[in-house]
């Protein structure tokens, strides 16, 4: 049975639906309201509050941290500062990915990974030999992610750090609400917004001095769907939908290699020596099977096609995570690839979908076609290989506030 | 700078600006002429109150059309809505309805008043959907003259008739009704509670001087459920940073493609020689000239303020002459200093979506009663929307903007023939019988701004102030839109054409007019 995560006393409640899934063992609410459309209007418009206390969370303390945390993750740790945090993903030896998430530098000798997938065992492996210690504090810390154009407006009245000093990707000790807090400027939406994990005794406290401001900044709070479709328009990838752990499945045809999933510019073959670093530089050598682009899909031959059953478009407006067949030709004969989640994006008034291609179709601008099903019959949508994300707003890196 | 143009459009309102960026983008060299100061005609957002944004005349959107948005990229220059898509409207014995998006949630709530309506509703929806996609083909057609014996117009008059051929029984009977009964007699025929029957009819007499139980008002309706942004049909929503956005977002994918656009540049007349358009001239002297001059304005001042009447037939004239402006809403629009306390809203989060004044049937007909001579309602039916509480980007933190819609304030005034008299009469009819609704409403106000027909008229030029430049009568649709003969966007002065509400497929920000007005102009291609 799924345990209630800290705030659970008051997502509870207002979890109307009773529409909760399992997020690592905790009960998530997918949508606090019946349908998910406001909350991700939030999120782009105004702000959304999300319970992220489910986020598995290790630390990394020790002389050796900065050694330990570059022997695991693909890119470059020695070179990250005290403040600052990167997305990350972490291989097998074969190179196939296990994870990916965030891994901030705390203090010096203090590293922090998010993560989905539990790997204490594996980072202690890792750090034989090393001046290291190793901990699951995944429930000593709870957290509340804040997201959306005005996070920042509403998140400075109530904590003493200038925000506006605070860039992409870094973080800050400092109080949230009158509590210790760490405000990371990160999240899973593509848009401005914030992180902030306390202790999971004052976690309620925030929440509410939160909740307090949200009618002045146009905030609700949010569930999982929002979160997803958000993440999806952000171009982000999602486990268990864009890729399966490799520490999640024995059978390598369903694994994949950071290389596969777009994120070569992370990984770095020429820093020291990292796990997975010789099977990904065989890959570069000898090329991927895969590659991860976005794609467009041609909704006006997509309505022509429900038309010839007399039905409107039906586009879909909750992400879906499969995997639906993407072919080089229309009749279907030489098959390509798969696109592994999708959705309409309201705000880009697109629909969009990440897709794992073979490399020789995977070029900017290729024409695809991806299979939709209506009324049991296959049919062949064009579409067209975009780069990703699919909305990137300047307000998410900007250092000073964007109003628009 | 040069001051000749492949072609120039008199007026930035929505469908204007469309139609320019349409021709921009293919090739042509476009000039924008917009007399105010701001762009988008009835489509504005201006700051009337020192950090109030107010959308100050339309003020949500539904009905923009899906190609449009498409074709110009309009996300990428700033289109953003949201959706308001609940509607809560009380009534006048203390009670109310809520009509929320999911669809059991609606049950159980018109349960509370009629467990008929509650199982009819799903019907109805259903019902209205299916007529939206059946007659959804047609706004995207120029209209063809059935009355001309040419292969173009008979092809597309067949390939009409064949869509509304194809319908089944049920739907074509249905359709049928709807295109002749009055909104409330077809609504009768599927509920029996009053205020649902009267919200629900409330969008058949939005911009029309007929009442809910006048024949014709049904097809009103159904031109309020043939929106489809996101894929669904009847999906409402308000745009980020009000109206006004969504012509600057049209204005900035005209600019894209290379059209300029100059505002305080009003038009005085276009220039015709031998019977063609080569130019226009503008109030401050300046002459421009093209090969193509495009009206976005209504009919009335396209044919008879911007052109020599000589150049023109006379029964055009006539048909000018006769077609039906009446203007018959008001708009007010309030600053608040907070949210005001709905006594019979049950959570104040139905403040995100719409609130409907129209408790009941006689109420919205005795509003009409009232305005039917002139003058406003005295106790008017309403439509309000308080964006802010879902856009940051309209007031400052915890300040909100409310867009009052009213129906019905008659462009003719009542004895008093006095602008003045009439919005003083306008703004505490809204006030008086809102805040019977919210008694704190006064104590919350801040700056307000009242809007007659007159005023619509004398700001932005809409003829006797109807919002839709002209009625959405059935009379007035189509090929009738504005006269038979000129729905295909032309003239009778050679290279000059129309592109505003005033034609196919009418009114509401659905830049559907500009956009075919645009295809017509370039042969039949965009």
């Amino acid at each position: 049975m799924a345990r209630h995560t800290p705030l659970h006393p008051r997502t509870g409640p207002l979890c109307r639906g009773s529409r909760w899934e399992e997020w690592s063992g905790f009960l998530a609410a997918t949508m606090y309201e019946l349908d998910h459309v406001h909350e991700y209007h939030a999120v782009r418009n105004g702000c959304a509050l999300f319970d992220v206390s489910p986020l598995l969370k290790f630390d990394i303390r020790g002389s050796d941290a900065a050694a330990l945390v570059d022997r695991v993750i693909v890119r470059d740790a020695t070179k990250l500062r005290v403040g600052q945090v990167v997305y990350a993903t972490w291989c097998d030896d074969d190179g196939m990915v296990i994870d990916d998430g965030t891994v901030a530098r705390l203090a010096e000798d203090h590293f922090r990974m998010t993560a989905a997938v539990p790997i204490i065992g594996w980072l202690e492996d890792g750090g034989i030999g090393l001046d290291v210690q190793i901990e699951d504090v995944s429930e000593e810390i709870a957290g509340v992610s804040v997201q959306g154009p005005t996070s920042r407006d509403l998140l400075q009245r109530l904590t003493p750090h200038d925000l506006s000093s605070l860039g992409f990707f870094r973080c800050v000790r400092t109080d949230v609400a009158g509590v210790p807090a760490l405000i990371s400027r990160t999240g899973y939406t593509g848009d401005l917004g914030y992180e902030v994990f306390v202790d999971p005794t004052d976690a309620v406290h925030v929440w509410d001095s939160i909740m307090a401001l949200g009618g002045d900044h146009q905030l609700l709070p949010a569930g999982t769907v929002a979160l997803d479709l958000a993440r999806l328009e952000g171009g982000l990838l999602l486990k268990d939908a864009d890729y399966i752990s490799s520490f999640q499945t024995v059978f390598p045809v369903q694994k994949t290699s950071p290389f596969e999933l777009g994120l070569e510019w992370m990984v770095d073959l020429d820093k020291g020596f990292f796990i997975g670093q010789k099977a990904l530089r065989r890959e570069k050598e000898r090329g991927s099977r895969w590659l991860t682009v976005g794609l467009h899909l041609d909704v006006v031959r997509m309505e022509a096609f429900y038309g010839e059953w007399g039905m409107p478009l039906s586009l879909p407006q909750r992400p879906w995570a499969d995997e639906v067949p993407i072919y080089a030709d229309a009749k279907q004969t030489r098959h390509i690839g798969r696109g592994t989640s999708g959705s309409w994006s309201p705000v880009l008034k697109k629909y969009v979908v990440i897709a794992r291609l073979k490399p020789e179709h995977a070029g900017l601008g290729s024409q695809v076609f991806i299979e939709e099903m209506i009324e049991a019959v296959s049919y062949s949508v064009p579409a067209t290989v975009v780069a990703m994300p699919f909305f990137d707003p300047p307000r998410k890196r900007a250092r000073a506030t964007v109003t628009s | 700078m040069t001051n000749t143009f492949d072609a120039i459009v008199v007026g930035g309102g929505h469908n204007g600006l469309t139609c320019a960026a349409y021709l921009a983008r293919a090739g042509k060299s476009v000039l924008v002429l917009e007399k105010r100061h701001v762009l988008g005609g009835a489509a504005v957002t201006e700051e009337i109150f020192p950090g109030f944004q107010f959308t100050v005349y339309s003020y949500v959107v539904s009905l923009l059309r899906p190609e449009v948005i498409r074709e110009l990229e309009l996300p990428k220059h700033g289109l953003q809505i949201h959706p308001i898509d609940s509607v809560w409207a009380p009534t006048e014995d203390g009670d109310y309805v809520v009509f929320p998006t999911d669809p059991a949630q609606e049950r159980d709530e018109l349960k509370r008043h009629s467990l008929r309506d509650a199982e009819m509703m799903p019907q109805f929806n259903a019902m209205m959907y299916k007529m939206a996609h059946a007659v959804k083909p047609i706004l995207g057609y120029i209209p063809p003259d059935p009355s001309r014996q040419n292969w173009r117009d008979l092809q597309t008059t067949r390939e009409l008739a064949k869509q509304v051929g194809g319908l089944d029984k049920r739907t074509f009977r249905e359709l049928t009704k709807l295109m002749t009964m009055s909104v409330d007699d077809f609504l009768a025929e599927y509920f029996e509670t009053d205020v649902i029957r009267a919200t629900t009819g409330l969008s058949g007499i939005i911009g029309t001087m007929l009442g809910v139980r006048s024949p014709g008002t049904a097809y009103v309706l159904l031109h309020h459920y043939m929106g489809e942004l996101d894929g669904a049909y009847t999906a409402w929503g308000a745009q980020k940073g009000g109206t006004g956005a969504i012509s600057e977002a049209i204005a900035s994918a005209a600019r894209s493609y290379g059209a300029e656009i100059k505002v305080n540049a009003p038009v005085k007349e276009v220039i015709i020689k031998n019977g063609a358009a080569v130019g226009v001239a503008t109030e401050q002297g300046e002459e421009f000239l093209a090969d193509t001059v495009v009206s976005g304005c209504d009919p009335r001042v396209t044919f008879r303020t911007l052109v020599d009447e000589k150049e023109l037939p006379s029964d055009l004239l006539a048909a000018i002459d006769n077609f039906k402006f009446r203007g018959s809403s008001g708009k007010v629009n309030l600053a608040l200093d907070r949210l005001p306390t709905f006594t019979a809203m049950p959570d104040p989060s139905l403040m995100n979506g719409s609130m409907a004044i129209s408790p009941s049937v006689e109420y919205i007909e005795r509003a009409y009663d009232d305005a039917k001579y002139g003058g406003v309602s005295r106790r008017p039916a309403m439509e309000v929307e308080i964006p802010t509480t879902v856009d940051p980007t309209m007031a400052p933190p915890g300040k909100h903007v409310m867009s009052i819609f009213v129906q019905y304030a008659s462009y003719h005034s009542s004895e008093s023939r006095d602008p003045d008299v009439d919005r003083q009469a306008l703004g505490d009819a809204v006030i008086d019988t809102l805040s019977e609704f919210a008694p704190d409403l006064q104590d919350v106000i801040l700056h307000k701004q009242v809007l007659t027909p007159w005023d619509m008229e004398h700001k932005i030029g809409m003829t006797e102030g109807n919002i839709f430049q002209g009625e959405l009568t059935l009379d007035q649709l189509f090929f009738f839109r504005p006269a038979t003969g000129y729905a295909d966007y032309s003239t009778p002065i050679q290279n000059y054409y129309q592109c505003g509400s005033g034609t196919h497929p009418g009114g509401g920000v659905t830049a559907g007019p500009g956009r075919l007005a645009a295809k017509a102009i370039l042969g039949g291609k965009l």
